[in-house]
């Protein structure tokens, strides 16, 4: 795990990028007729597109713990998503009011890490990385096809009562004050404090301990007794929560459907950004991707004839992949001779 | 000599007719061997003799196709490594497997995991109970980096380490388990002469004072024969030898083993 002195950097070079890009963007407002910049609306945009970024950090975050634990790049991460929300609505459909139907949906999360562990990964122990990650293609589909299965193929609602309405704040430093919505307001403050448990769970606890030696070190970890199969399971049960977390507020956003299952190929730009085994790395990317994504495309989408969110994430990951693949925080690849 | 020979007691692990092989390589040929309570055994042989290939297959990450081992009184045809572990097996590799993004104390700290028991709500809450047991075992890690003395380097993440620190941060992590049997790959390779006289004295003490079983593998004939209460020699994965070192420097098979190779 990083240093929390690695995060000192951060807090100078984050404002520092905020404030130059805003000032370049008031620049180019005197320039170009057409562009218009206001710094209430900056941060506005920017704090929506942070907002956004944190979802985008979970759904990430739930790879990265696989891949740490097991080397796997767990292509399936989305549809567990999907199938975690669809159990979730399930429940809820049957009347289970909501608290209720997420304790359910998360234990049969546990169990989908139990089957996953047992019927995959157990067999393929010690098979070749892609052997691993085409198993996950293969638990993708079974995951969608059992969910449509048991729960239906319609477009649900997820509702759990999370207000809508926007809000207005910060009203005494900019005038008319910042436009939040409410709703990607309570969904990052709950990932955020799913990410803090989760942190204090890694740093602190007895198992955190066994998951971070697993992660650095298969071989001494079963030579000091920790129990490779207990730590798959609850590493996948861990990751399966998470994604049931991400289901339920992106679900709750657009509705439950199979699009739900495709947030994995947004959450690959965020894990090149931020490296594959880091955990501040998938956050802070999540958190960059968000916030810049929307920034472009708010900004500079109608001098390219907009659409910039669709491409812009794959973009930045194409630059890091050429002058920094490790990403931000990803251990330096070094081939040894 | 080691001061342990005259507390050397009963069988404590006895390999019967060990045969591993991986496709056609025959690492192991029919093995049969004993490490008795308390004693420092040494396990030499020439490059690909076998020697790791035996520890492996003591703590269970290689599983032979024949053969049986016997240890506290169970007889099995197999380990698994966590139920080595448990029953109180700790090893050293001789390609260094630390956690390397871990601290000096966080990695011996690993040592204990299977000493620890709170259930892990508590340790999530890490207050009362949890928090007792914690600071109990942070005491116990204390205690071994003083032995160790490696106290200036505890919270320096492994990785960075010279080599010969890293080897004795690794006999601490296995000695933090307490284990009965203690299995050490080649624990001095790498190390000039003051290193490897410092890792000769923690073996001997970690024998005299704690009483651990102890196989080791070793190429440095001088230190064989200074720390082993007895030997066994391995050539092309057979046992060509076993006695007192004496013994088995005189041996005229030893001998061509080790002139036979020309490595
Ligand atoms: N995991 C493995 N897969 C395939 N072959 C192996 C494996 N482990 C060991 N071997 C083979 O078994 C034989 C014995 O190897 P082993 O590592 O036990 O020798 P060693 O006596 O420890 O040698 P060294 O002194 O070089 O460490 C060698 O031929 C080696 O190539
Ligand atoms: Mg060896």
């Amino acid at each position: 795990m990083t240093a929390p002195r690695a995060f000192l950097p951060w807090l100078i070079a984050v404002p520092v990028a905020i404030g130059s890009i805003g000032l370049l963007f008031q620049l180019l407002g005197g320039l170009v007729p057409s562009f218009f910049f206001a710094w209430g609306y900056y941060f506005e945009v920017l704090i929506a597109g942070l907002l956004q970024g944190v979802m985008y950090s979970l759904v990430a975050l739930g790879f990265v713990l696989i891949f740490k634990a097991s080397s796997i790049f767990n292509f399936a991460q989305g549809s567990m998503a999907l199938f975690a929300a669809l159990t979730m609505v399930g429940f809820m459909e049957m009347g289970v009011w909501w608290p209720f139907a997420f304790i359910i949906s998360a234990g049969v999360m546990v169990l989908v890490a139990v089957v996953i562990e047992r019927v995959v990964l157990r067999p393929l122990v010690n098979q070749d990385h892609i052997i691993l990650f085409m198993a996950t293609i293969g638990i993708f589909y079974i995951l969608d096809g059992l969910g449509q299965m048991l729960w239906g193929s319609d477009v649900k609602v997820l509702d759990i009562g999370i207000p809508r309405d926007p809000m207005f704040a910060l009203g005494a430093i900019f005038e008319g004050g910042i436009l939040i919505n409410q709703y990607d307001f309570v969904a990052a403050l709950t990932g955020g404090v799913l990410v803090a448990v989760l942190a204090v769970f890694f740093q602190y606890t007895r198992t955190g301990r066994a998951l971070r030696a697993v992660a650095d070190d298969h071989q001494a970890a079963l030579s000091v007794g920790i129990p490779l199969k207990t730590i798959w399971v609850i590493v996948w049960s861990v990751a399966g929560i998470v994604a049931l977390v991400a289901g339920i507020i992106w679900g709750g956003k657009a509705g439950v459907q199979f699009s739900l299952a495709l947030i994995a190929l947004k959450a690959l730009p965020v894990l090149i950004l931020g490296g594959f085994t880091s955990i501040p790395g998938a956050i802070i990317g999540g958190l960059i991707i968000g916030a810049g994504e929307q920034v472009a495309e708010v900004f500079l989408g109608h001098f390219v004839g907009g659409a910039i969110q669709d491409w812009f994430a794959y973009m930045l990951a194409l630059v890091f992949l050429v002058f920094r693949p490790q990403g931000l925080f990803g251990e330096r690849i070094i081939e040894r001779v | 000599m080691s001061e342990t020979r005259d507390r050397i007691g009963d069988t404590l692990l006895a390999v019967e007719n060990v045969s591993l092989a991986f496709g056609g390589v025959r690492a192991l040929s029919e093995v049969s061997f004993e490490i008795r309570e308390h004693e420092i055994l040494a396990i030499i042989g020439p490059n690909g003799a076998g020697k790791s290939s035996m520890l492996n297959v003591i703590n269970g990450f290689y599983h032979p196709q024949d053969g049986a081992i016997t240890y506290k009184g169970n007889k099995r045809k197999q380990m698994r490594p966590h139920h080595a572990a448990a029953t109180g097996i700790a090893r050293t590799f001789q390609n260094i497997a630390l956690f390397k993004g871990m601290s000096t104390l966080d990695n011996i700290m690993t040592g204990r995991l299977l000493k620890m028991h709170r259930n892990f709500l508590w340790q999530a809450l890490y207050w009362g109970p949890a928090l007792r047991e914690e600071m109990e075992h942070r005491e116990a890690a204390e205690r071994i980096i003083d032995f160790l003395e490696i106290q200036s380097i505890r919270k320096t993440p492994v990785g960075r380490l010279p080599y010969g620190l890293q080897k004795r941060v690794e006999l601490g992590r296995a000695l933090a388990a307490e284990p009965d049997l203690l299995l050490l790959d080649e624990p001095m390779a790498g190390m000039n002469v003051e290193e490897k006289e410092d890792m000769c004295r923690f073996i001997l003490d970690v024998s005299d004072e704690f009483g651990t079983t102890i196989a080791l593998i070793e190429h440095d004939m001088g230190v064989v024969m200074d720390i082993s209460d007895r030997v066994i020699v391995l050539d092309y994965g057979r046992k060509i030898a076993d006695g007192t070192p004496d013994e088995v420097r005189g041996n005229p098979a030893v001998i061509d083993a080790y002139l036979g190779v020309s490595h």
